[in-house]
């Protein structure tokens, strides 16, 4: 990797300290001078993203805790304090609440980009499975951190959420109690919450490191699917995408301020301004959105299947939805990674998209009716996805020609646009030619 | 170095393998009291029980107690749902049981559980006049959909189990001790 490096420095403290720890070199190597590829468009800005949202949650986490109170008789009264009373509380809390949502959305944009461009497929296998890592663990985190002000909705959330644990068979209620720290969810379990929130996000960011070292050997993939072949391929790192990424958070962090400031209980639930009561479920429990594709997907399960209960089987398919994208890259084994160059797959993953949007709307309707079985049709579309439709495309379809190169696609589709317009302005407008021309 | 471990492999081999094994224990033993830490502890354990005076409530009433943090439902059945209880057939049943399993002899009309759904742990409605009581005319869990019949039985919906008894006496006619 030491090959990207431009780094020299003629410093004499600055040389003694490179040859000691050359953390410089490091910094440049991987921050600036990182070759990335020049094509990559607007999806590819939203790891960055994910990495500011990261740090947002992080601070503005450690500053509640100096506020708030992991305790069931006090948590509650902590949080409208904050939000009433302590200086800027109520901007701070809203920043955190709000940020979970937006960081959310950033990795669901940041994923399905991934599943588009086929960016799980060889050599980025172990970066791919690092990410579902990470999901796992910001929704644990999230999950977690929902419970702390110990509303109605945090409450009861927890309490169908551990009890989900209970559906494994023998040891359910053993590790149901050990979770909890009790029977029922409890001051125990609210203050082993608030630990295990607060230590999450740091698991997270060591992982984020390894994520982004398994991305720096292969380096960056790109909207063609085609691996860099030579440095005409590539530009720095900074500043092209350096800038590029920060315009992102910026534009990103527009709507975030919208919510954060006009808006900041409008992605909560109303009944999470209710104190916790163990006595009395609210008439609907609904998770946060973000959770909501995989809720629906837990519910969907309402009959028993040979010997797993319905209740096990919910379980199983929620967790399954998850786990499956670990293997996803031996699922689908499809040569061309690129969707743009796979016209039978575009159709299906689309189609996919659309499926989770369904599932994350039926996840907050009742469990009645029309809703039930259209959750089950989406489950089953969302498992056949990927267990029968991507390895069938694999076997039957036949992909667009691929550019011989990133530099190539980019020639070619400047020409193809210089055509278009000469056609357009009739023959040889030699100026437009000129500039397309090789 | 090298013919030392030729001719005595064994020994050198035991060694290694002792220490790796006495190792692991040692580290077990060290993990384990921060694992069960989690577990209930000696308050939460300390098997409070209640005493529960039922005199007040009336027949067809229901009335929500408290023990171990959990809601505990005594409900006052009438002849009429106590008769349709019986009159299930227990091939119609999710989790099988006749009435009789569901009460004490002799106070078939004290019905006495937990009131924890056994799905995924919401409270059922049911227990006031108000509330839905499912097609079941017992319970109705508004979480996923379960309905619980006038003897607690699961009946319909995504819920396993029965309601849950808890362990209980009648110390009199008017009182129970539950726990
Ligand atoms: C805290 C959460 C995360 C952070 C901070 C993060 C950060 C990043 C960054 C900075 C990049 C490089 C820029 C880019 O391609 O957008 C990246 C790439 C990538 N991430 Fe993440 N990520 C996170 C979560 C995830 C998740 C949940 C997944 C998928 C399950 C994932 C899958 C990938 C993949 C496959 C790439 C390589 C894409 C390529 O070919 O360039 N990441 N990540
Ligand atoms: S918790 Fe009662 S039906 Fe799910």
């Amino acid at each position: 990797m030491s090959s990207h490096s431009n780094y020299n420095p003629t410093n004499p403290v600055e040389k003694w300290f490179d040859e000691r720890l050359p953390l410089i070199r490091f910094s440049k190597e991987h921050l600036m001078d990182f070759p990335t590829p020049k094509n990559i468009n607007y999806w590819w800005t939203f790891g960055a993203v994910l990495a500011i949202m990261l740090v947002m949650q992080i601070i503005t986490g450690i500053v509640l805790a100096m506020n708030y109170v992991p305790n069931i008789e006090m948590a509650f009264d902590s949080v409208e304090h904050i939000r009433r009373n302590v200086n800027y509380g109520r901007i701070i809390q809203a920043t955190h609440a709000v940020g979970a949502s937006m960081f959310f959305f950033a990795v669901y944009i940041h994923m399905f980009r991934g599943l588009y461009y086929g960016s799980y497929k060889a050599p980025r296998e172990i970066l791919w499975i690092l990410g579902v890592i990470i999901f796992l663990l910001m929704m644990a985190t999230s999950f977690m951190g929902y419970v702390l002000p110990w509303g109605q909705m945090s409450y009861w959330g927890a309490t169908v959420i551990t009890n989900v644990f209970s559906a494994i068979p023998l040891v359910g209620t053993p590790i149901l109690e050990f979770l909890r720290g009790g029977f029922v969810v409890d001051n125990p379990t609210l203050n082993r919450f608030f630990s295990l929130h607060y230590l999450l996000p740091f698991i997270i960011a060591a992982v984020v490191a390894l994520h982004i070292w398994a991305l720096h050997v292969p380096g960056n993939g790109n909207p063609t699917g085609v691996e860099v072949k030579s440095k005409a391929d590539t530009v720095p790192f900074h500043p092209y995408y350096t800038m590029k990424d920060l315009f992102v958070i910026v534009v990103f962090f527009i709507p975030f301020a919208w919510f954060v400031f006009f808006a900041p209980d409008i992605l909560g639930h109303a009944d999470n301004y209710i104190r916790a009561n163990p006595f009395i479920t609210p008439a609907k429990i609904v998770p946060e959105w973000y959770l909501l594709p995989f809720y629906a997907m837990l519910r969907a399960v309402d009959f028993d299947l040979f010997f797993i209960n319905a209740k096990l089987g919910g379980v199983i398919v929620m967790f399954g939805s998850i786990l499956i994208l670990m293997v996803l890259p031996w699922l689908d084994k499809s040569k061309t990674r690129s969707g743009n160059f796979r016209p039978m797959f575009k159709p299906f993953f689309w189609l996919f998209v659309l499926n989770f949007m369904m599932l994350m709307y039926l996840g907050a309707q009742a469990a009645e009716g029309i809703y039930v079985i259209l959750s089950k049709v989406g489950t089953a579309y969302y498992f056949g996805y990927f267990l029968i439709i991507l390895p069938i495309l694999a076997r039957i379809e036949t992909p667009k020609p691929l550019p011989n190169s990133i530099s190539q696609s980019i020639l070619d589709k400047y020409e193809a646009k210089a055509l278009k317009q000469a056609k357009i302005q009739g023959n040889g407008n030699s100026e437009i030619q000129g500039k397309g021309g090789k | 170095m090298a013919t030392n471990v030729k001719n005595d492999p064994n020994r050198r081999d035991f060694l290694y393998v002792t220490t790796a094994a006495v190792g692991a224990v040692g580290a077990a033993a060290a993990v384990w009291p921060l694992i069960d830490q989690m577990n209930p502890d000696a308050t939460v354990k300390a098997l409070a029980s209640i005493e529960a005076d039922i005199s007040s409530i009336e027949l067809g009433q229901s009335v929500t107690f408290k023990w171990r943090g959990q809601p505990i439902f005594v409900r006052h059945r009438t002849p009429k749902e106590i008769a349709d209880a019986k009159a299930v057939p227990l091939e119609d049943m999710i989790d099988p049981a006749t009435d009789a399993e569901r009460v004490t002899a002799g106070y078939e009309q004290w019905l006495i559980q937990i009131g924890i759904c056994t799905h995924l742990g919401c409270v059922p409605q049911g227990q006031k006049p108000s509330e839905p009581k499912g097609e079941f005319n017992g319970w109705f869990c508004p979480c996923h959909g379960s309905h619980y019949d006038s003897a607690g039985r699961i009946r319909k919906g995504p819920a396993p189990k029965n309601l849950v008894l808890p362990p209980y006496e009648f110390m009199s006619d008017t009182l129970v001790k539950i726990g």
